[in-house]
């Protein structure tokens, strides 16, 4: 049951990220990022990571992408339209260069460097705490540095929008 | 059985394709979702990477990705509205003046 719904979830990510690089209205691309991240929460729930599937629907399938598509409609951008300056035979090398990527991160995905030292927090010893609960510990205490450096990086970012945005720049 | 491996080769077709994606298109905004896409697709490992080793600090690396994808938004879209402000495009190859 698992492995079916892996596959079908997979398909339609990889299916939907297709169609984002190829589609040329922006706004069906944003929609079709949509689909993969929807994909990709589903994929998190299989590994049981239950907080982070919900801060990937809220967060990124909400929020980002929202802000995505009200900048397509605020700015009303059409498809890529080619300019005069652009390199003529690009999708192909693009292409042959995609495959080579994905060639080496599997040579490297078939070496056995993968292997690590197991820890502590079993399926069974999350669930017995809660997904989320242990997250939120974990944020408080052992992330405590980070996650208040991530307020700061939050704040900044939201002063850095407005002056950009400013009419005078 | 699904292992880490098949997740781990799921996330690397939606990186490749993520940066494919980077290099055909023209568009900056799409290109910008394309970056999205690949911050996404290495969530995906780091997630896998947490179930299978028992662990949780790849959980807590994907929340920070996430926060740091959520202000590199804001920003990345504030500087596309104000060049799309003085350039009344957002096609990258007009985006030139830094070149010679």
């Amino acid at each position: 049951m698992e492995s079916y719904l892996f596959y079908i979830v997979g398909t339609i990510a990889v299916l939907a990220a297709v169609y984002l690089i190829f589609e040329r209205n922006p706004v069906f691309c944003a929609l079709y990022l949509i689909q993969t991240m929807v994909c990709i929460a589903v994929l998190y729930i299989l590994l049981e990571a239950q907080f982070i599937a919900a801060v990937q629907m809220i967060v990124y399938a909400g929020a980002i992408m929202v802000l995505f598509l009200f900048v397509i409609m605020l700015l009303n951008v059409k498809g890529d339209e080619e300019s005069k300056r652009s390199f003529p035979f690009r999708k192909i090398p693009a292409i042959l260069m995609g495959i080579g990527l994905l060639t080496v991160i599997c040579i490297v995905l078939k070496s056995k460097l993968l292997q690590g030292k197991q820890g502590v927090y079993t399926v069974a010893h999350i669930e017995s705490i809660g997904n989320t609960q242990l997250i939120g510990n974990l944020l408080f205490t052992d992330y405590l540095l980070p996650f208040e450096v991530t307020s700061i990086l939050l704040f900044v970012a939201a002063i850095g929008a407005i002056m950009l945005a400013k009419r005078k720049l | 059985m699904i292992t880490i491996t098949h997740y781990l080769v799921l996330s690397a077709i939606l990186f490749t394709l993520g940066a494919v994606g980077v290099l055909i298109r023209r568009n900056a905004i799409v290109i910008f979702m394309c970056i999205e896409l690949m911050l996404n697709a290495v969530n995906i490992s780091f997630v896998a990477f947490a179930h299978h080793l028992h662990s949780m600090q790849g959980q807590m690396f994907v929340f920070f990705t996430m926060t740091v994808a959520a202000a590199e938004a804001a920003v990345g879209l504030a500087i596309i509205v104000a060049v799309f402000r003085n350039k009344e495009t957002v096609n990258i190859d007009d985006m030139n003046i830094m070149k010679w």
